[in-house]
């Protein structure tokens, strides 16, 4: 059987969803918000796609729209990490 | 090598990184694992990034480095100066951001292969069937996920009102718009064959969605906005996943789609720690619970309701052994954390036990009272958590319910048909005088009516939770000076 990579990525995507679902099971109240956090800040994962939007020098649209995508990505990367980390911080110093 | 490189090195960093951030969320999701687990999935990131540009090679890195950094540095700045009282909204600004940044790259991705080169055909002709689909819906999903974020900061911040507004046309609106994008979003992928005309529907469908956004997040009642940002959490996956499949990077889906997935469970987690579905949260309406005009309706139904004076409540307060604090979104909303602390501060001096009962979804922010409380140096033994205070409240003189509605009402316990039958409660009706200092008798976030103001042992104190406060500790300073 061979599948196109449309069809791999649904795959990919259906079982991702699965492991998300067991990952984050009987999570204590106390972690919702950092939790909320740090899934916030993986899903900066889009990062990735920023990047191969914006590959040459010229002035144009897309690497204008790529550079700011990169760049709110980042923010939502870097903020959202250090902010978890900042949260989970007070939580772990008062155990 | 540098062929090597693209197909073997670069897809095993790729693997490593998702399998990181499979580890990473896992962690997170345990109290003592979860910083660790935080630091993890950071490294995940940082793993796809240095992935990502080993396979882009050697090109112009210009635009690249300027958004590295300007997004590094903006996202660290405003990192270290928020205060620990607006993580809420925190969040959901930089929720928005991500989705933003998928939406952004969506459009990018069109500029690239189709508006530059001013190619001539569909979109899906162009670009591929699949990926003009997943581009449609990474722009469409990352676009409301972003304008919904805003405005869902902007109600939790303050600078949007925490009332439900309502959109003339209300969910009609929501229905024909989005079927209005999507059919837009249709007739791109397929019928739209020259290239003006295909970026013209594309910044339409983009400007549909930002307003499709608004509309669905402003009916929503602020206490209602955590469930709503972790929604939106859950859809900014999504949309970093429809952007994986644009791209054809299976990271993004991984990632992507885990996010999506931890995003719905957390929400329903929410939604049943305060027993309401994620349906009734999404159709709005509710949670007006802060100073709205929603607020009155319940006074109607109340009839034995007692009321009293920040002076006598001082005089019953002297006498009092053993003093329970219950603190809740009012508290929050008045900014009272400083003023609860005096209070409790001057208590102490006079002998008295202070403590503080913290119920599970206080404040509709998990750990928001703690955070707080801590803010205002409250010392953390003082926090109790539900099961370990209520077989004290018999044993206790005075409780003192500030800004909190839904966590203390009997009939959770006693009215089956209650709409918050079954939802546990502090047990704060055991003690021999409850003071309730709210602004007014309203329906709670639940908006059903709450037995304990009835109750005999129960006494209201109008007013603001900040003033009432601040009033109780110049009433006990008075008769301290008197003494």
């Amino acid at each position: 059987m061979l599948m196109g990579p449309l069809l791999i990525g649904l795959y990919v995507f259906v079982l991702a969803c699965f492991v998300g679902f067991e990952v984050i099971n009987k999570v204590p109240p106390t972690l919702h918000t950092p939790l909320m956090s740090g899934a916030n800040a993986i899903s900066g994962i889009t990062i990735v796609g920023a990047l191969y939007t914006a590959q040459t020098a010229e002035v144009t649209v897309s690497n204008v729209v790529g550079a700011l995508a990169i760049a709110l990505a980042m923010i939502n990367v870097v903020g959202g990490f250090l902010v978890t980390d900042r949260m989970l911080r007070m939580f772990g110093g008062r155990r | 090598m540098s062929e090597a490189l693209r197909t073997v090195v670069v897809p095993l960093i790729y693997l490593l990184s998702a399998t990181l951030f499979i580890f990473g969320l896992k962690r997170l999701s345990r109290v003592r694992t979860a910083r660790a687990g935080n630091a993890v999935a950071a490294f995940a990131m940082l793993l796809a990034v240095v992935g990502t540009l080993l396979e882009l090679g050697w090109i112009d890195y210009r635009w690249i480095a300027a958004g590295l950094v300007a997004g590094t540095v903006i996202g660290a700045a405003i990192a270290v100066r928020v205060p620990m009282t607006s993580m809420p909204e925190m969040v959901a600004l930089l929720n928005g951001f991500g989705g933003a940044a998928s939406a952004l790259v969506g459009i990018a991705v069109y500029w690239v292969d189709v508006a530059e080169p001013g190619a001539t055909g569909t979109a899906a002709a162009l670009l591929g069937g699949a990926s003009a689909v997943t581009l449609v819906l990474s722009v469409l999903v990352g676009a409301v996920t972003f304008s919904g974020s805003l405005v869902a900061y902007g109600k939790l911040s303050g600078s949007i009102t925490g009332a439900p507004v309502r959109i003339p046309g209300g969910h009609a609106l929501h229905v024909l718009l989005l079927a209005g994008t999507l059919a837009a979003g249709v007739a791109w992928c397929w019928y739209v064959a020259e290239p003006q005309g295909g970026t013209a529907v594309l910044l339409g469908l983009s400007a549909a969605s930002l307003v499709l956004g608004v509309i669905l997040v402003l009916p929503i009642g602020g206490a209602d906005m955590p469930v709503v940002v972790s929604l939106l959490n859950s859809y900014s996956g999504v949309a970093a996943s429809a952007t994986g499949f644009v791209i054809g990077n299976y990271l993004l889906i991984i990632a992507g789609a885990m996010v999506g997935a931890a995003g719905l469970i957390l929400t329903r987690i929410m939604c049943v720690a305060m027993n309401r579905s994620l349906g009734a949260v999404v159709l709005g309406g509710f949670g007006g619970d802060v100073g709205s005009g929603a607020q009155t309706e319940g006074a109607g139904a109340y009839t034995n309701v007692r009321s009293t004076s920040p002076e006598e409540a001082a005089m019953v307060l002297e006498a009092a052994q053993r003093v329970v604090i219950v603190p809740g979104y009012g508290l929050a909303v008045a900014q009272a954390q400083h003023a609860v602390r005096e209070l409790a501060e001057l208590l102490e001096k006079r002998g008295a036990q202070v403590l503080y009962a913290i119920h599970p979804v206080a404040g509709r922010m998990p750990g928001h009272m703690n955070v707080l409380l801590a803010e205002a140096d409250v010392p953390y033994d003082r926090l109790w958590e539900m099961e370990r205070i209520n077989p004290e409240f018999r044993n206790t003189d005075v409780v003192l319910v500030i800004g909190a509605n839904d966590v203390v009402n009997p009939a959770a316990q006693t009215t089956p048909d209650s709409p918050i039958y079954g939802m546990p409660i502090l047990e704060v009706h055991h003690a021999r005088t409850v003071f309730v200092i709210k602004r007014s008798l309203g329906a709670g976030y639940a908006g059903v009516k709450n037995d304990l103001f009835e109750r005999d042992n129960t006494l209201m104190i109008y007013g603001d939770a900040k003033k009432v406060l601040q009033d109780l500790v110049a009433e006990l300073k008075a008769a301290q000076a008197a003494a």
